[in-house]
């Protein structure tokens, strides 16, 4: 018997119930379908997830100061720019490309009629732009003789430029009042938008002497970012930092650090490891569901031997082989299985085309070859069963089933 | 594989038998017993039954119900095993056969017509007449001429493209027999083709039978009418599973 006769009566058995096959079916689309769908949506979350990290810039390091733990703890130090003199020191941090020192605040921005409160007023170095990654769309940033002379100028971030601009093309060289002071637009940066961080394009930097004047004063910095000479070199440039810190704050026990060091690098793969966990969860939930889909390929398999053991009989009383039973029994499951995964991989396809606010699901070869594998093996296994129940009947056993 | 020899090795001595079984019968019987269940309710269906016959012949089983007639013919078929007793056909105790083998019996050397006729309804005549040709590995062309000449033997090539439930009860049984014939098996068993017919359509059946007698088919029948057993040469009478 050849493999097209036992396919065709296969596929004969299969269109004799259309019905229950479609309902069969069902069970492996859906099982599928939600493996694809819900991997896609883990994998999703995660290259979002990490596209927002890496604009941000992958090697600058960000210190910031924090109350050390412990009753017994001394006071904390905070940064200060003498920490930034010390940084900057190329000999102590051969791996360090820039330093930029941090200071932030709220203000109002107005112009004409026009007002915005501004979450995020920045004071920092020009070199802020370059470890944040970020580029101008218009106009130019400030100086390093705009930070020595403490010159009120501004570069803005899209959001705001578009708030108090329209269009922020227009902005550089205008005027904008910033807590009620005369800033010069030196220049508007281009958009980041990729989700998760909301500020990103909401704030206004300025020169660090400026905002220090106007709004922050000078007793300490909030940040200070490091930049590395390449992503290569951020671990080195990490420890280097500590050192000159810990030295700097008279720190023993790094538990007791009056600052921190975030490394984006570690940040992505904590995150990478917290969503690979969440992954695996959505394809084992999903997992399940084909298992109950399986499960329903076997009951519809075991009923329909039992409703067609006399047509069993009667094939082998004309003598079809145990083989020739079995195979078109398996064959008949596996179709079923086969085509329940094929529309199950179209409709996970579908489905992960649809974005989910920030979310865009990314379909994953592997979990569409392991969905169909594992749906053909389903049918293979659990049809096996009703299948070999059916070809070890006696004929005569068979054709007096009732 | 071991049993795939050995069934090539069946296959082969269906091409030899006929020269030697002019000597010995096609079927030979001896003490054979079927018995149903166990313990109390036991039912012993044969107890006990010699039969032999001869490459050609034309015999009919009669005997009251539950005497045991279809038990009998579903053992000579090899639907069915004994439970005691031994079982020649064409000279070899079916008892050597494995399973496969006994498949390859059924198909080559058994033409099976039951009383109920077993089509697949959802078949066309020709299909239903094609698929033990199905099972003995034939392909397109050739299985189609065959099946189309078996349907042609027993007048129904104008119907092959129709489904049982589009045919007659008679039509249906000459089906069947047709799908019996088809694998040019040189054995015909038949229980009570007739039962479930009309006179005109058991006629036409009885005639077909008649002439694949006068072709050299041995055929055994069993059947409930005197005038259908008068036109075999020999009659055997079961009671109670055994032979008077
Ligand atoms: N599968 C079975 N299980 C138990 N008993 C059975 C079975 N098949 C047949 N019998 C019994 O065996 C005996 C012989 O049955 P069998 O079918 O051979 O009779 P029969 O001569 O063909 O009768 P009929 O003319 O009514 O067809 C009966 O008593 C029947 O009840
Ligand atoms: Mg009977």
């Amino acid at each position: 018997m050849s493999v097209l006769e036992v396919l065709r009566f296969a596929l004969r058995g299969i269109l004799a119930n259309k019905m229950r096959s479609v309902l069969t079916i069902l069970g492996i689309v859906i099982g599928v379908a939600a493996v694809i769908l819900l991997t896609a949506m883990g994998n999703g979350a995660q290259s979002t997830i990490q596209s927002s990290i890496f604009s941000l810039g992958t090697d600058t390091l960000t210190i910031t100061g924090k109350q050390p733990e412990g009753k017994d703890a001394p006071p904390a130090q905070p940064l200060t720019q003498q920490d930034v003199t010390a940084l900057s020191d190329r000999t102590g941090t051969p791996d360090v490309s820039s330093v930029s020192p941090v200071t932030s605040g709220q203000a109002n921005a107005a112009r004409g009629t026009t007002t915005y409160h501004l979450q995020q007023v920045v004071g920092s170095t020009p070199s802020y732009f370059d470890a944040n990654s970020a580029k101008v769309a218009a106009g130019a940033v400030f100086s390093e003789d705009d930070v020595a002379e403490a010159r009120k100028v501004v570069v803005l971030g899209s959001t705001v430029a578009e708030k108090l601009f329209g269009q922020p093309a227009q902005a550089p060289g205008q005027q904008v009042l910033i807590d009620n002071l005369p800033f010069t637009v030196a220049g508007v940066l281009q958009r980041k938008g990729s989700g998760g961080i909301q500020t990103a394009d909401d704030l206004a930097v300025a020169p660090l002497t400026t905002i220090q004047d106007t709004i922050t004063g000078h007793d300490k910095l909030n940040q200070v970012l490091v930049k590395a000479n390449s992503s290569n070199a951020v671990s080195a440039a990490q420890s280097e930092v500590s050192a000159i810190l810990d030295d700097r704050h008279h720190i023993t026990d790094p538990a007791k650090a009056d600052y921190q060091v975030t490394n984006p690098q570690q940040l992505l793969s904590t995150i990478n490891t917290t969503l690979d966990a969440f992954t695996t969860l959505l394809a084992s939930i999903a997992g399940i569901s084909l298992l109950v889909g399986g499960i329903g390929i076997t009951n519809i398999m075991l009923v329909t031997v039992a409703e067609r053991t006399r047509e069993i009989g009667l094939r082998k009383a004309l003598g079809a082989r145990k083989g020739a039973i079995l195979g078109q029994f398996l064959a008949e499951s596996t179709v079923l299985s086969l085509l329940g995964g094929g529309i199950g991989v179209l409709l996970g396809f579908l489905g992960s085309q649809i974005r989910i606010g920030q979310l865009q699901p990314a379909v994953s070869v592997d979990s569409v070859i392991l969905a169909v594998g594992v749906s053909v093996l389903i049918g293979l296994f659990f049809g096996s069963y009703p299948a070999n129940r059916a070809a070890s009947l006696r004929p005569i056993e068979a054709l007096r089933h009732e | 594989m071991r049993s795939g020899r050995k069934a090539r090795a069946a296959e082969a001595d269906t091409v030899t038998i006929p020269a030697v079984s002019a000597v010995t019968p096609v079927i030979e019987v001896r003490g054979l017993r079927k018995v149903y269940g166990s313990g109390p309710t036991a039912v012993h269906a044969l107890r006990g039954v010699d039969l032999s016959v001869t490459q050609g012949s034309y015999v009919a089983i009669m005997g009251a119900s539950g005497s045991g007639k279809s038990t009998l013919l579903n053992v000579l078929g090899c639907l069915d095993t004994p439970s005691a007793g031994r079982y020649r056909l064409d000279g070899i105790d079916v008892r050597q056969f494995n399973e496969n083998q006994l498949a390859l019996v059924r198909n080559r050397k058994i033409g099976f017509v039951f009383q109920s006729f077993h089509l697949l309804a959802r078949a066309s005549a020709l299909s239903n007449v094609e698929l033990p040709l199905v099972y003995a590995g034939l392909r397109g062309a050739r299985r189609r001429r065959r099946a189309l000449a078996a349907l042609e033997l027993v007048g129904l090539s104008d119907r092959a493209g129709h489904r049982p439930n589009e045919l007659s009860g008679g039509q249906q049984q000459r089906v069947a027999i047709a799908r019996a014939l088809v694998t040019g098996p040189a054995m015909l068993l038949a229980d009570e083709p007739t039962g479930n017919l009309d006179s005109t359509s058991s006629d036409e059946v009885l005639t077909i039978l008649d002439r694949l007698h006068d072709a050299g088919k041995t055929i055994v029948l069993i059947t409930h009418e005197t005038d259908v057993a008068a036109r075999a040469q020999r009659t055997v009478h079961l009671l109670d599973g055994t032979i008077q």
